[in-house]
């Protein structure tokens, strides 16, 4: 055991899969000499070499679009995208190729690719280094979607993302990279995709969430004192919705928290699962609290956009009176 | 301090048989075996007629939106022809005779048009991949292929096919700048046609040549009469074995002419003058190699006619396969987009269904027995 944070568990995630493995490569922007701009990839060049650890050119589409051929051809390739939001130009290649080569050749090739790629607000950075764009990858029928919300679930879904036969997109919450650490076992193990993890029981009020928002829901928990079961989902595609419904179906209310956009956001497809399987159960309409339907403001205003435990609370106590 | 020249080089073009039937002894000689001639005709023959088909098959209605290959035969099967088998071939959509060349079935193709993904499973052993429809994107795929066989030491090396549109694309500069940069076994092959659907080569380049967009990631770079099949093998053979010794990309522009519509969709009267498609009918890839093989003494007329006949009965046999074929199942397409089948794809195939109420425990129970069958299998290949 080791105490880390999220950072260096996805390091030795990656150490212990390039070790066991060698068709697992990585790619990106600044990932070799540079270790990533984050560090995530630091020390790994110099210790697995410039051929398994390399720095491409500045091109997302590129380098998307090379990790395909890659994994086309048998390799495990592990390309980064600096920040979400230089998804962007990287899209074609993700939707258009990434998700359909297995369906388009009805599995004559597949593409065994984990796109690793920070996500999310709350670290003052600049435009287009904050914002939530997993919904719009959820969407995408043939990938997958992972977004973990803690060290030991950073290591443990790598690992099974790195290892899954299909293309899956790994989302890292930069605001919580070095928030907090926790015992990370050295010994491997995995995670699987698609499966919930309950982070508290309770009977009151059931909420859901992901990624960096996990940890605005524990405070807001801890602040209202009252007997609240929080579901951190894990992964956005597959979606655990068994875990949701035993969950809701106990507690009868339910609040969905998410960083990204209101309208459209995977907290709309939870709310109408919820609305399908435990609608009798039901004693208040499902809350949601997101960022809102904007862009995500710069940094001055980011922590006015961004859920924080205050909102949660609030609808924690809307919920509970209705 | 005077002003001097920083760079400066030229663009060689490559022609060996013109129209005309002056054929360059000096770079033709020894270069196709005739025997390996008389096959590369019946190949572009076999294309052509089968192109032909399918175009009447898409106007009655038995095949959907189909892209014609005429008078583009002989870029990809130079290619083909000069490529080692286990070299990985990838193409965009008129390619069609370098795939045959490749092994790839003819009724893939058809398939492939005829709406069925299954025309897209073709055995690993082709080294081919499936037809890419969004343009230029293929590109990165090649390279990335070509670089996991250089991680892997082995001196397999990509060629990937484009055309004159596609050099407009940000994944034709990426594919180069990769390739070029990080040092990838990869021959880029242009097939300037001059018309993208109704864009002409202004609209996509204001150079004198696709060949030259190569120099800006120094690369090695050359045009080819792409009417040519003679000027296209030893273009071919000598950019192919360059990347294989360098392991460095080299970019060929083959100048041909889409003598068809873009596809069965498109009407080209209305955007191109009939008269330059009719000079392009004098520059045919198909009559110089007849014209050629008949002043060689090579060919003559039963030897065309018996040609033209196994040509006509191999498309026909195509398309009899192509239609043959049992109807898909709707669980093909479902199974097909994960190697494990997520539980919930699991019961909108089994209720056929996205809403919930009044899904009966029959339903339920084939959803989990289709989910159960489906993880037992594990992958799906």
């Amino acid at each position: 055991m080791a105490n880390l944070n999220l950072v260096q568990a996805i390091n030795l995630a990656l150490i212990q899969e390039m070790e066991k493995d060698d068709r697992v490569l990585l790619m990106g922007e600044d990932v070799g000499l540079n270790g990533g701009v984050f560090r995530v990839t630091e020390g790994l060049q110099a210790r697995f070499g410039k051929e398994r650890v390399v720095d491409t050119p500045l091109a997302e589409s590129g380098i998307i679009g090379t990790a395909i051929g890659l994994a086309m051809a048998g390799l495990r390739p592990i390309p980064e995208i600096q920040f979400e939001g230089f998804l962007g130009p990287a899209y074609d290649q993700i939707c258009s190729h990434a998700a359909r080569m297995r369906s388009r050749t009805r599995g004559a090739f597949q593409v065994p690719l984990t796109i690793r790629v920070p996500v999310g607000g709350g670290i003052h950075a600049p435009e287009l280094h904050s914002d939530s764009p997993e919904a719009i990858y959820a969407h995408t029928p043939g990938l997958k979607v992972v977004m973990p919300s803690s060290p030991y679930d950073a290591k443990g879904l790598l690992i099974s993302a790195i290892r899954d036969p299909d293309p899956v997109i790994y989302f890292e919450p930069k605001r919580i990279y070095r928030a907090f650490r926790e015992e990370v076992p050295e010994d491997e193990y995995t995670l699987p995709i698609g499966k919930a993890r309950t982070v508290a029981e309770g009977k009151e009020l059931t909420i859901v969430s992901w990624g960096a928002s996990v940890v605005q829901c524990m405070q807001a928990i801890e602040k209202s004192g009252r007997d609240i079961e929080l579901i951190d989902l894990r992964t956005i595609y597959p979606f655990d919705v068994d875990a949701v419904e035993t969950s809701v179906k106990k507690t009868g209310r339910c609040v969905v928290v998410h960083e990204a956009p209101l309208t459209c956001g995977f907290g709309a497809e939870i709310a109408a699962r919820i609305m399908e399987r435990c609608f009798l159960h039901l004693e208040a309409p499902v809350q949601r609290v997101a960022g809102f339907d904007t862009t995500m403001p710069y940094y001055k205003l980011e922590l006015d956009y961004l859920p924080d435990a205050a909102r949660v609370g609030r609808a924690i106590d809307d919920c509970l009176a209705y | 301090m005077p002003i001097t020249t920083a760079y400066k080089t030229e663009i060689q073009r490559v022609s060996i048989l013109d129209e005309h039937g002056n054929f360059d002894e000096k770079l033709g000689k020894d270069l196709i075996p005739d025997a390996d001639l008389i096959q590369l005709y019946e190949a572009m023959v076999t294309c052509r007629v089968l192109d032909e088909i399918a175009f009447k098959l898409q106007r009655s209605g038995r095949m959907g939106t189909y892209p014609q290959n005429m008078g583009q035969e002989a870029p990809s099967l130079g290619a083909a022809y000069v490529l080692h088998k286990d070299d990985w071939i990838v193409t965009c959509y008129r390619e069609n005779c370098g795939l045959f060349w490749r092994g790839v079935p003819m009724e893939s193709i058809l398939l492939h048009w005829m709406g069925d993904e299954r025309g897209n499973a073709m055995p690993r052993e082709h080294h081919a991949t499936p037809i890419a429809v969004p343009i230029g994107t293929q590109m990165l795929h090649a390279t990335g292929l070509a670089w996991a066989a250089k991680y892997r030491g082995e001196k397999r090396i990509s060629c990937t096919f484009f055309g004159d549109g596609a050099s407009s694309e940000g994944d034709f500069h990426e594919a180069c700048n990769f390739a070029a940069n990080l040092e990838i076994p990869v021959v880029f092959v242009c097939q300037n046609n001059f018309w993208a659907i109704s864009s002409p080569g202004k609209i996509n380049c204001s150079a004198p040549t696709l060949a030259q967009r190569a120099l800006a990631y120094g690369m090695p770079t050359i045009q080819v009469d792409g009417n040519d099949l003679f000027a296209v093998v030893k273009v071919m053979r000598d950019a192919a074995a360059w990347t294989r010794e360098h392991g460095k990309p080299h970019f060929v522009e083959a100048v041909t002419y889409r003598l068809g519509d873009h596809t069965t969709a498109d009407d080209a009267r209305r955007y191109r003058d009939q008269a330059e498609v009719e000079l392009w009918k004098t520059r045919d890839p198909i009559t110089r190699i007849y014209n050629y093989m008949k002043s060689r003494k090579l060919w003559d007329d039963s030897k065309e006619a018996a040609t033209r006949e196994r040509a006509t009965a191999r498309a026909n046999e195509a398309v009899a396969t192509a239609e043959g074929i049992a109807e898909p199942h709707r669980a093909d397409y479902f199974n097909a987009m994960y190697a494990q089948l997520p539980a919930d794809l699991a019961t909108q195939l089994a209720t056929h269904n996205t809403h919930s109420l009044g899904q009966t425990e029959e339903a339920a129970r084939a959803a989990e027995e289709a989910l159960l069958k489906a993880h037992a299998h594990g992958s799906h290949h």
